[in-house]
């Protein structure tokens, strides 16, 4: 509570500042941008997963009244784009293969998307078939076909990590254990499909408004692609309809094809993809197959963990170094670990590609570690509490930091008191002795812990800028380059703007991302808004503050530094009586001769300094790291192998200090569930030689209101040293606690281990049947 | 393909509309393309996701899942509908205050849903919520707030009565 006190704005709940236009359906999302003469475009797409383009014909498709015009990938000029310079793998469409089903050959834009489509079935393409790779252990083979030519051994990435000694920790240890693991292919989830508008209002400059939660990744490679100066580039950006990663922070098909269908008709067009589209071609989360060996005392305490991981990375390379460096290197997080080896590979296939998704990398790695904890706790007879306890990092004194063996830096760890919390509001003990099973229902009660970073740390543009503008009758103006993809991130720098100038959260007015405008921004991904834009807006308001202390201070003949401005006054520190009123000192800033013009400036460059070493996979992937725990109980029908989640189920989330305490419940019950739970009980791509065989709401099951927990969720507050007011992440770190706790779960409720994610009723039931 | 234009009448938020329309339209799409009330947003065109959700003559109705000219001469009501100038219905009212709301994508169909349902019932168990707020899918915020907001408007129109 003290530290509350503290502040005004922040830490004290708040209604989000979009919420209103969101609420009455005025907020606009790309797809519901218009504008006069709009085109609309659609993508023609490959029958096949692998296959050689022979031929594409046009023409009929040119013919067709309403077809305005029609574009291929050899428009593009050999442009090829990928995640960073040395993956540029794939083409806006494709040009001489495919590699993967429905990967985008063509485009048309139409004066209606009936028409377009219909212009879609008339473009014919002449293909060579190929045999297609789907299955990453039949890729790795010797002498296996290659999905890129130039890609040896079919090999996306791959690490080799080596820290202390696994091998003479495994011979001391009382207990080794080796077991494997699979996550599956999942969907990001987000309703609303990709969509961009396109127009070009002269020849040289190019405007889009697109649905991505990173505006800035769009800016960079449409400039590139079209050969355009940056400040020739803008991006507007709407709404955005959820973003978990992957598709939203990159690039597919209609993002290329509808810019240039736009030039080559100097008219907007429109491109929204199908949700089949969506589901069938779009990027989803890694499967991965995990062997996770582990060494400890009689005690339970952790010796050493060795892993070997195998992730389908798909077609293309996208983001995969980055999930597969995230998988391995936070393995050291949130227990003690003196010794870690880990070998992992990314393989291409001609499945679709894979790429981030919430809880990235750590979903999977932490998913087998924590189960398996279970089954050494059990083969120990320990607790499940208890041995989490016996492991878990220390909280560091105030000034301390805790180094992880790959020289991670923990400022902070909340880690203990979640786990506590949370099996003391589950009643662990009290669930745990009762009474298993009640006829053909059996309830069990499962736990896990976890951590995720805030702020991934990468080479590029990855400072963060923000600016402040006083307007002249007291009211504030920010614009960042964040963007707010749902997380609530415009309301929280809204929010730490009016804490640093004291005043209301209404009298900030945050703008949305627009390139022409707004400063770069790497965008939202890796928990990275709040730490390191958040740090930006900060210093921007605390700038407009500097200069605007100087005409405060005129007035009392002292310096500024020894004023202050709090609840809408400036005052001098030393007697608080002598002050100005807000408007009175805006007015002054503003009107006084020579007069000025307030604009503070924030950089935060926490995310650029010291970057995450690929080679070695030593030092800091991110600014802190969150620390999570979550316990669950489920309900297994013994007869159908149904497990449902009850609302017995709680989360405690260490984010250092919630900024908006609502938001962060928001964000740790949607992750605890949507990417969490379901992922635990509900979803998986089923796939058949590259096609997707669910690629539908209603086959890719999803879970909805009535079987939801009501999760609670418990604030563990840790005010960590790196972050802007104390804060870390508050989102990604929930979703990689749920899969292991409701597995754990099901196992103290049946007794059966479910190894492979997710636990669907029929893997289940038979589980139930080999017992 | 496309059919003749075919005359579709309706009350879309207490105006009367006439208008011509494809007959293969869907309702969804006359909503969001002829008379631009983009308000109401379309997920997925296979009726499971309920982004699309309106409420016609009282009963929340998936607007992808019906043909346009089905709804000729019915009542129709949209999110664009729900407030009263700048006062907001009870349900936006609770779903701002008690940050439902997140990316927002969902939320003018989980409206809706919820409209329909407390008109039909005003004092619905949390399980009737539940059931009724099936049909919308979210995929970012847990369901738990939007839950606990119809239930917060419950409360309030229950104790004022």
């Amino acid at each position: 509570m003290a530290k509350e006190e503290k502040h005004s704005v922040i830490g004290h709940p708040m209604p989000r500042v979009d919420a209103r236009a969101k609420v009455t359906g005025r907020a606009k999302y790309a797809a519901d941008i218009e504008l006069p003469d709009m085109l609309w475009g659609k993508i023609k797409r490959s029958p096949y997963a692998h296959a050689r383009i022979l031929n594409i014909d046009t023409s009929k498709a040119e013919r067709l009244p309403g077809v305005k015009a029609v574009t291929t990938g050899k428009d593009f000029g050999g442009f090829r784009w990928g995640w960073i310079g040395t993956t540029r793998d794939e083409e806006p469409l494709a040009v001489t293969k495919v590699r993967y089903m429905y990967e985008g050959v063509a485009a048309v834009a139409a004066i209606d998307e009936d028409i377009a489509e219909e212009a879609c079935e008339l473009i014919e393409v002449e293909y060579e078939p190929l045999p297609g790779l789907f299955d990453p252990f039949e890729a790795m083979k010797e002498g296996a076909l290659l999905v890129h030519e130039d890609r040896p051994g079919n090999i996306t990435t791959e690490y080799h990590w080596n820290f202390g000694d696994v091998e003479k920790a495994f011979a001391e240890s009382y207990l080794v254990r080796e077991d494997n693991f699979k996550t599956p292919r999942m969907a990001k989830g987000y309703i609303e499909p990709p969509a961009i508008v396109a127009y070009w209002p002269d020849t040289d400059h190019l405007t889009v408004w697109i649905a991505k939660g990173s505006p800035y990744f769009p800016y960079r490679i449409l400039a590139r692609c079209f050969n355009l100066p940056l400040n020739k580039v803008r991006v507007i950006q709407p709404f955005i309809g959820a973003d978990f990663g992957g598709t939203k922070n990159d690039m597919v098909n209609g993002d290329f094809a509808a810019p240039m269908l736009a030039k080559k008709t100097g008219k907007p067009v429109k491109i929204v993809y199908t949700q089949f589209e969506e589901l069938a071609t779009c990027l989803r989360r890694h499967p991965v197959w995990i062997t996770i060996k582990t060494g400890v005392t009689k005690d339970g305490i952790l010796n050493a963990i060795q892993t070997r991981l195998v992730a389908d990375g798909g077609a293309y390379t996208r983001m995969s170094p980055l999930s597969l460096y995230l998988m391995g290197c936070c393995m050291t997080l949130p227990y003690k670990l003196p010794n870690f080896k880990t070998d992992a590979y990314c393989i291409f296939t001609n499945n679709p590609s894979s790429a981030a998704m919430r809880g990235h990398g750590i979903y999977h790695t932490r998913f087998a570690a924590d189960v398996q904890m279970d089954m050494i706790a059990e083969e120990l007879g320990i607790d499940p509490v208890e041995i989490r306890l016996r492991n878990a990092i220390e909280n560091p004194e105030p000034g301390e930091i805790y180094h992880t063996v790959n020289k991670l830096t923990v400022g902070s760890c909340g880690v203990k008191e979640c786990i506590e919390k949370v099996a003391q509001a589950i009643n662990w003990q009290e669930r745990k002795e009762a009474e298993k099973i009640d006829g053909y229902l059996a309830h069990g009660v499962g736990v896990a812990a976890g951590a995720y970073l805030s702020g991934a740390r990468l080479t590029g543009h990855n400072a963060a800028a923000a600016v402040v503008r006083i307007c002249e009758d007291g009211t504030v103006n920010l614009l960042t380059g964040a963007s707010d993809v749902g997380q609530g991130s415009d309301t929280i720098m809204s929010a730490i703007v009016a804490e640093v100038l004291g005043l209301e959260l209404k009298d900030v007015e945050i703008k949305r991302v627009d390139t022409d405008y707004t400063p770069a921004d790497p965008g939202s991904f890796g928990s990275r808004v709040t730490v390191y834009a958040g740090d930006a807006t900060k210093r921007a308001a605390e700038d407009a503050k500097r200069q605007l202390l100087k005409f405060a201070a005129k007035e009392f003949g002292i310096k500024p530094e020894a004023m202050d401005i709090k609840d809408k006054k400036a005052f001098v520190k030393a007697d608080h009586s002598k002050s100005i009123p807000w408007l009175k000192l805006v007015k002054l800033a503003c009107y006084t001769t020579p007069g000025n013009v307030i604009i503070g400036k924030g950089v935060s460059t926490r995310g650029v300094g010291q970057v995450p070493n690929w080679e070695t996979g030593e030092e800091d992937v991110g600014a802190n790291y969150s620390f999570t725990a979550e316990a669950n109980e489920v309900e297994v029908d013994l007869e159908t192998g149904v497990v449902k989640c009850t609302d017995n189920s709680v989360i405690a989330h260490d984010c250092g200090f919630p900024l908006n305490p609502p938001a962060v419940e928001t964000q740790v019950q949607g992750g605890a569930y949507h990417q969490g739970v379901a992922a635990a009980l509900y979803e998986e791509f089923k796939m058949d030689n590259g096609l997707t065989t669910n690629p539908n709401l209603v086959d890719y099951t999803r879970p909805r209101a009535y079987e939801a927990p009501m999760t609670k969720v418990i604030h563990v507050i840790t005010n960590d040293p790196f972050g802007p007011f104390g804060a870390k992440e508050a989102s990604e770190g929930s979703c990689c606690t749920a899969p292991p706790a409701v597995i754990n779960a099901i196992h103290d409720a049946t007794g059966i281990w479910i190894k492979e994610l997710p636990a669907q009723p029929e893997k289940v039931f038979w589980a139930l049947k080999q017992l | 393909m496309n059919g003749e234009l075919k005359e579709l009448k309706l009350t879309i938020n207490g105006k009367p509309y006439e208008l011509k329309v494809k007959p293969q339209a869907l309702l969804v799409d006359v909503l969001r393309k002829n008379l631009r009330l983009t308000g109401t947003k379309q997920g997925c065109l296979t009726s499971s996701c309920g982004a699309c959700t309106i409420v016609i003559d009282g009963k929340a109705v998936k607007s992808c899942s019906i043909l346009a000219l089905q709804a000729n001469g019915h009542e129709v009501t949209t999110i664009e509908g729900l407030a009263d100038g700048d006062k907001l219905h009870p349900i936006q009212e609770a779903f701002i205050e008690h940050g439902a709301v997140e990316c927002g994508f969902c939320t003018p169909g989980r409206v809706m849903s919820a409209k329909a349902l407390l008109d039909e019932n005003p004092n619905p168990t949390r399980e009737e919520i539940r059931e009724a707020m099936q049909s919308n899918l979210c995929a970012d915020e847990g369901y738990v707030k939007y839950i606990e907001a119809v239930e917060i408007v419950v409360k309030k129109t229950q104790g004022g009565s």
